[in-house]
């Protein structure tokens, strides 16, 4: 991948990241691009790194050396335009589906358009407009009748659907996702995941999503990155250009494809 | 493309087309809920009924048995509760007493939450300091009332330290716990979002640690009332300690020392139901799930 393309969305350097100071590295002089409205899946087995490598992009970690730039930003803290979806423990457990969409709205309100909080670019919206997005929101992912319940009281699909609302409230120009559906049965995984395609091709969303299923990793991703035991040095990417299609679970070419994921893993295909 | 997908756009248009000004008043399933709520209700007014009629049952008996002066039945103390309510000095050290609780609370409320919080959050700080406050916690810090008066002085100053010592590391330990139960998640997910510090404390710290406080203060609501009434043996001429003690007892007039603990037993009571009642309506989520 080229190097000079100055228009990537993320753009990571000799990337070098350590846990401790004579561990080994997860990452060692790593490098890697994703261009602008990519939908990239990695993969890996657990302990290859891959969680890690999310919360650099995301930055939630600092990267031991190199650099992690993503837009125009060069990642030392949480970039307010990247929006951030996890497995499962996101939401305010105390606060109802509809606060915790609010949230994010209401941060910003708080800071203005500080550039460091919230994007410099765009105003907070005003509280009125803010509880209009809360509520398109809430009707847009299927939630709104759960508006005044508690997270404890929803089902685990809604609750992927409240943090997937109140993540693209926001207008993310970058969507990570951590194992989102991991711990969904598989007809509610199956929904979110169609769920997902379906925004990814409206909101022109670049995203990133970590994933230990292969079939996930395939499903959601046009470029998948397989990363192995510890040190990654060079990144082995597949190219999967089905993905994001309606139909293409069924299709031949779906299965090739993870059955090449599965080799690359060290699977018996 | 997916022939069902609705383009988000048109989603957006429908929904901005709706008034979105009132919400409806009745959601699913909140009459149920209502109803349900009025039924605990009232069966927590019931048990509150059964319970005062044992407690008097009880005195009754005693008074019968004991037949002496220092136990008048109830029947001779509620007027003169009353009288001496409204005709003596009862209500003013009443509110004396009731005014250093509160203060007290509010001190240690106000150092104990965000050093709590440090604690919990901050691990480092927790290791350093958790063996100090598990060695100090357990000591009745009333013994070191002669120290507290010699120091601070006879003030008031000494009474409302003394109490909002005890209640520090009662609310400290557990809004430490809370903070600590928090999961690495949460933050993060939080943070992502954009929240600093700021909002991190307004959104997270504070919501969390809130129950927290207050499941604090039931607990010690009643050790501050007994601390209170043996710090105001000392130095003071208000108080409901100072009416049960001096102003009373010691004079042999029964029925109005009777009327001091009533007072004080009152502002107990009253105390512990607003602490109640103020955690279960910031409780409420975790009741949610079984509500459902």
């Amino acid at each position: 991948m080229s190097a000079t393309n100055t228009q990537a969305m993320i753009a990571i350097t000799d990337l070098t990241f350590r846990y401790g100071p004579r561990s080994t590295p997860v990452f060692d002089r790593f490098n890697w691009q994703v261009a602008p409205g990519e939908t990239w899946s990695i993969i890996g087995a657990s302990g290859c790194g891959k969680t890690t490598l999310l919360t650099l992009i995301a930055g939630l970690r600092r990267a031991t050396s190199g650099t992690i730039r993503v837009g125009d930003t060069v990642i030392r803290r949480p970039r307010p335009e990247t929006g951030l979806i996890l497995q499962d423990y996101g939401l305010l457990p105390w606060a109802t589906v509809w606060d915790n969409v609010a949230l994010g709205l209401r941060v910003r309100r708080l800071y203005g358009p500080d550039g460091t909080h919230a994007p410099r670019t765009a105003p907070p919206p005003s509280r009125q407009e803010a509880r209009r997005m809360v509520e398109q929101w809430l009707r847009r992912l299927n939630i709104a009748d759960q508006r005044n319940k508690y997270p404890g009281a929803i089902s685990g699909g809604q609750r992927q659907r409240t943090a997937i609302a109140r993540t693209l409230a926001l207008q993310p120009d970058l969507l990570l996702m951590d194992e989102p559906f991991s711990s969904l049965d598989a007809p509610t995984r199956e929904d979110l995941q169609n769920l997902v395609i379906q925004l990814q091709r409206e909101m022109d969303l670049t995203s990133v999503i970590v994933t230990h299923a292969i079939e996930e990793a395939a499903i959601l991703g046009r470029h998948i990155l397989v990363l192995g035991q510890p040190p990654n040095t060079e990144p082995v990417i597949v190219s999967n250009p089905g993905a994001g299609v309606p139909g293409y679970r069924s299709t031949p070419a779906f299965l090739d494809r993870c059955n090449e994921l599965r080799e690359l893993l060290g699977l018996k295909a | 493309m997916n022939d069902k997908a609705t383009p988000f756009t048109d989603a957006a248009r429908a929904a901005e087309a709706r008034p979105l000004s009132a919400p409806p008043a009745v959601w699913e399933g909140d009459t149920a809920t209502a109803k349900r709520a009025a039924k605990t209700t009232l069966a927590r007014l019931g048990n509150l009924a059964l319970a005062l009629a044992i407690f008097v049952a009880c005195w009754i008996a005693l008074a019968a048995y004991l037949d002496r002066d220092i136990m008048p039945y109830p029947w001779e103390v509620l007027p003169v509760f009353v009288e001496e309510m409204r005709e003596g000095d009862l209500w003013d050290h009443t509110v004396i007493s009731a005014g250093r609780v509160l203060q007290a609370i509010a001190v240690a409320v106000l150092f104990a939450t965000p050093i709590g919080m440090g604690l919990g959050q901050i691990r480092v700080l927790n290791r350093i300091f958790s063996p100090l406050i598990g060695l100090v916690h357990p000591i009745p810090k009333v013994v070191f009332l002669p120290v507290i008066l010699v120091i601070m002085g006879i003030g008031e100053t000494s009474k409302v330290f003394l109490i909002a010592l005890i209640l520090f590391f009662q609310i400290l330990v557990v809004v430490r716990d809370e903070a600590a139960s928090l999961r690495p998640e949460l933050i993060q997910s939080v943070r992502s979002l954009g929240a600093g510090r700021r909002a991190l404390f307004r959104y997270v710290y504070l919501p969390a640690s809130l129950p927290a406080v207050l499941t604090a203060l039931r607990v010690s609501v009643g050790t501050a009332i007994a601390v209170l009434f043996i710090a105001e043996q000392y130095s003071t001429r208000e108080g409901l300690g100072y009416y049960i003690v001096t102003l009373t007892w010691q004079r042999l007039r029964f029925d109005q020392m009777y009327a001091g603990i009533l007072a004080m037993s009152l502002l107990g009571l009253l105390l512990y139901m607003v602490v109640d009642v103020l955690e279960r309506i910031v409780g409420r989520w975790r009741r949610a799930g079984e509500l459902d």
